[in-house]
């Protein structure tokens, strides 16, 4: 969603640019110009606005899918199902808190150590790189086998080193729903660690390699002109962790929905929204607001990311 | 293969998406699901046929091999007795399933693949489908009076041309209870003996997997209708019937009796993982659709599979049966095509079902007079099962509003398995909340 906002302030600065030529401009221009803002214009409303706001007109009505004449309105009654009446929803909101924290506090820190480990330029550091980043991208069939291998109760590997499988105190990973929401984020770190060492990688390549000697010159040890330098001067990849962080624990999905469809101790708002809008549990008004719901919530973040990249643009 | 398939689909649970679609999905969500009745309604389809015209169009959802190629050869069969092209489209089918709802109001085809249950009875309520009670004439005398009753909609006119069908039961390996001096229980008490028998044997009693969340159903159908009867069984699916009832908490508390002994483990194993346990001998007996032999490979370990319906409790007996039927339905539009109707008598026939049971072996015919030269012992023992039945029901998954199945059922059913509590003022109200909106 936040991808979304940027054409649209592309459309302005085009637009606002040559405004003041304005005279200058032939009818050509004009076309190019109204079909290079039309375009992803018309492409946003199609894609996001329309069904975005559809989906929020929907929240309010009963509808069962068939003719357009048996939407009726429900008013509130959605919302008020969701919050009192349908058992996972709580839950499902502690889960996405839970998974935010674990990403922020666990994940992305471990990726940031990653990044800072392989751009010692240690020997093999494409290797260890292309193995971070490999869980990135991998399909989410792929996933699952992978994980079910490693947390089968019988024959996993985890209980095998753990020398308790295939008896009876072997830990049910996937089906104790006590243990499983761990294990799927163990599994959400695996993947989202590769992803923010990339990002990182990349923005210590950036930084001018004459603020580390200067540190250096002044008596900084390693860890303080770390964090003290390079890590401030890293603030643009900073403020896109922060927001990929936030936006992966809101659409955290694909690794409890191969585990179980997200039922049983993994419930998730996304997995929530897929299970009443997709396929045959189809509920119209409660999937719309359980949609509208994580739409709201991840508005706060991307509100955030907006704030501070157009502040900045104010700024300079 | 069919119930296989369709279990393994359900189990594996429509595994293909990837993140791309599923964020579309969300995002684009509800609408887009309210543009595609619009945007199939453009795509035209098919002439419409009038009657007498000979050819019959016929929409698929067994879309699996052996399915695919049955279905072919009856209509291959058909056109050779009568003429009549039937051109058939393949969809895959989960994506048939889902897609329903679009299907029957944008350019459906004459006649198409589902099943009996409430959801033909929903379709059938809001005029998408097209009585069949001429054919039914036909071909009525083939079927059990239990498959009638399946196939007739709420307005008492018939829909649906039954084509197979397969039991739920307790099955078991003839080897070790012969070996441990087993007998086959009638009643509930005498299951509870035997579980407590096997248990101390150091057996798992009662094989159970539910982390796909569906196969539980089963065993919360079977107590509903050995304890309140068939037709509540019906009624409380349509939701006819209250949950917030003492005679629903009876079904949970009975269960709790038998929680012990079904295996501790369920909620992280699927029915494959089950079936397995139950082929290693590690458990005594396993409460499953047919479609369980199918993970059988081992022909040695197949033959000695054996069957016996769930024990009676305090009504009926062992009338009812769980029997999912798979069958044939006719669209609104398909009802003018006289060809399309000669299409289902021909499937409603002995004769059309020996040729769909040719290819695919693995169901039971249902109607009489099929051949059953070719089954096994357990396939002649299930078909019995079968037409002696009073009653069948199809699963609480079809014989329920889908939502209710999958959104409340299958949370309360797996929290119900992890403590043994169960909220039913809360199922009341869910459900009182999902079917208001169909």
């Amino acid at each position: 969603m936040s991808v979304s906002t940027n054409p649209s302030a592309r459309g302005r600065k085009a637009t606002a640019a040559p405004a003041r030529r304005v005279r200058r401009l032939s009818g050509r221009d004009k076309v190019v110009l109204g079909l290079m803002v039309g375009v992803p214009t018309l492409i946003q409303l199609v894609l996001v606005w329309i069904p975005t706001l559809m989906s929020v007109g929907l929240s309010f009505t009963r509808w069962n899918g068939l003719e357009l004449t048996d939407i009726k309105p429900a008013g509130g009654d959605n919302y008020q199902f969701v919050a009192q009446d349908y058992p996972p929803f709580w839950p499902a909101v502690q889960h996405n808190v839970l998974w935010l924290a674990f990403l922020a506090f666990v994940a992305t820190p471990l990726g940031l150590l990653l990044a800072v480990l392989l751009d010692q330029n240690i020997r093999g550091t494409r290797i260890y790189q292309s193995v971070f980043f490999a869980p990135v991208m991998l399909s989410l069939a792929l996933i699952g086998i992978i994980w079910q291998l490693f947390y089968n109760r019988d024959s996993g590997f985890l209980n095998f080193l753990l020398g308790t499988a295939g008896t009876p105190q072997a830990v049910d990973w996937f089906g104790d729903s006590s243990v499983n929401i761990w294990a799927a984020l163990f599994a959400a770190t695996w993947r989202h660690a590769g992803y923010v060492m990339i990002l990182y990688l990349a923005g210590l390549k950036g930084v001018d390699p004459t603020l580390r000697e200067a540190a250096q010159i002044d008596g900084a040890n390693a860890v303080q002109t770390f964090f003290q330098v390079i890590f401030p001067a890293m603030r643009p990849v900073n403020i896109i962790i922060i927001v990929i962080t936030v936006i992966e624990s809101l659409r955290a999905f694909d690794i409890v929905y191969v585990i179980n469809r997200g039922t049983n101790g993994l419930e998730l708002i996304s997995a929530l929204v897929i299970q009443n809008l997709v396929g045959e549990g189809q509920v119209i008004g409660i999937g719309s607001a359980l949609a509208v719901i994580l739409l709201v919530i991840s508005l706060i973040p991307i509100t955030f990311y907006l704030s501070r990249a157009f502040g900045k643009d104010k700024e300079a | 293969m069919t119930m296989h398939e369709d279990a393994l689909l359900r189990a594996s649970s429509q595994g293909g998406w990837d993140r791309r679609t599923l964020l579309k999905t969300f995002g684009a969500g509800a609408v887009a699901m309210a543009g595609i009745p619009l945007l199939t309604a453009c795509t035209g389809g098919s002439a419409p046929a009038s009657s007498g015209s000979t050819t019959a169009t016929f929409g698929s959802g067994s879309s699996d091999e052996v399915p695919k190629a049955a279905y072919k050869a009856v209509t291959d069969a058909f056109q050779k007795k009568s003429g009549v092209a039937i051109t058939t489209n393949v969809v895959a089918h989960n994506d048939f399933q889902n897609k329903i709802n679009t299907y029957l109001q944008g350019s459906p085809d004459d006649s198409f693949t589902w099943f009996a249950g409430y959801r033909m009875q929903y379709y059938a309520g809001k005029g998408l489908l097209a009585p069949i009670d001429d054919v039914w004439e036909k071909v009525g005398g083939n079927y059990s009076d239990a498959l009638k009753k399946a196939s007739t909609g709420a307005d008492g006119k018939m829909y649906l041309i039954p084509n197979y069908n397969y039991p739920w039961g307790f099955f078991y390996r003839k080897s070790l209870w012969t070996e441990k001096g087993y007998a086959v229980p009638k009643t509930f008490d005498e299951l509870k003996a035997l579980c407590t028998k096997m248990k101390g044997d150091g057996l798992i009693p009662i094989e159970f997997a539910d982390k796909d969340g569906w196969p539980a159903m089963g065993t919360f159908d079977y107590l509903n209708m050995r304890l309140n009867g068939y037709q509540f069984h019906m009624d409380l699916t349509a939701h006819k019937e209250s949950w917030d009832q003492k005679k629903v908490s009876d079904v949970f508390d009975t269960w709790k009796a038998l929680l012990p002994y079904q295996n501790p483990n369920a909620l992280g194993m699927t029915w494959q993982d089950s079936a397995k346990s139950l082929a290693d001998k590690k458990s005594g007996m396993y409460l499953l659709g047919s479609f369980l032999t199918q993970q059988f490979t081992d022909k040695a370990i197949a033959d000695d599979i054996d069957f016996f319906p769930f024990p009676e409790i305090a009504v009926e007996g062992q009338d009812s049966i769980e029997a999912p039927i798979d069958g044939l339905l006719l669209s609104k539009k398909g009802g003018q095509n006289q060809s399309a109707r000669d299409f289902l008598a021909y499937v409603g026939t002995p004769e059309g079902q020996d040729v769909y049971a040719s290819v695919d072996s693995s169901n039971i015919a249902t109607a009489k007079g099929a051949d059953t030269s070719k089954f096994t012992p357990l396939n002649k023992k299930l078909a019995e099962a079968i037409s002696g039945a009073k009653n069948i029901s199809q699963f609480f998954d079809r014989d329920a509003l889908p939502a209710m199945a999958n959104n409340v059922m299958i949370p309360a059913l797996q929290s119900f398995i992890k403590d043994g509590n169960v909220d039913v003022k809360n199922l009341e109200a869910q459900a009182k909340s999902l079917y208001a909106a169909q």
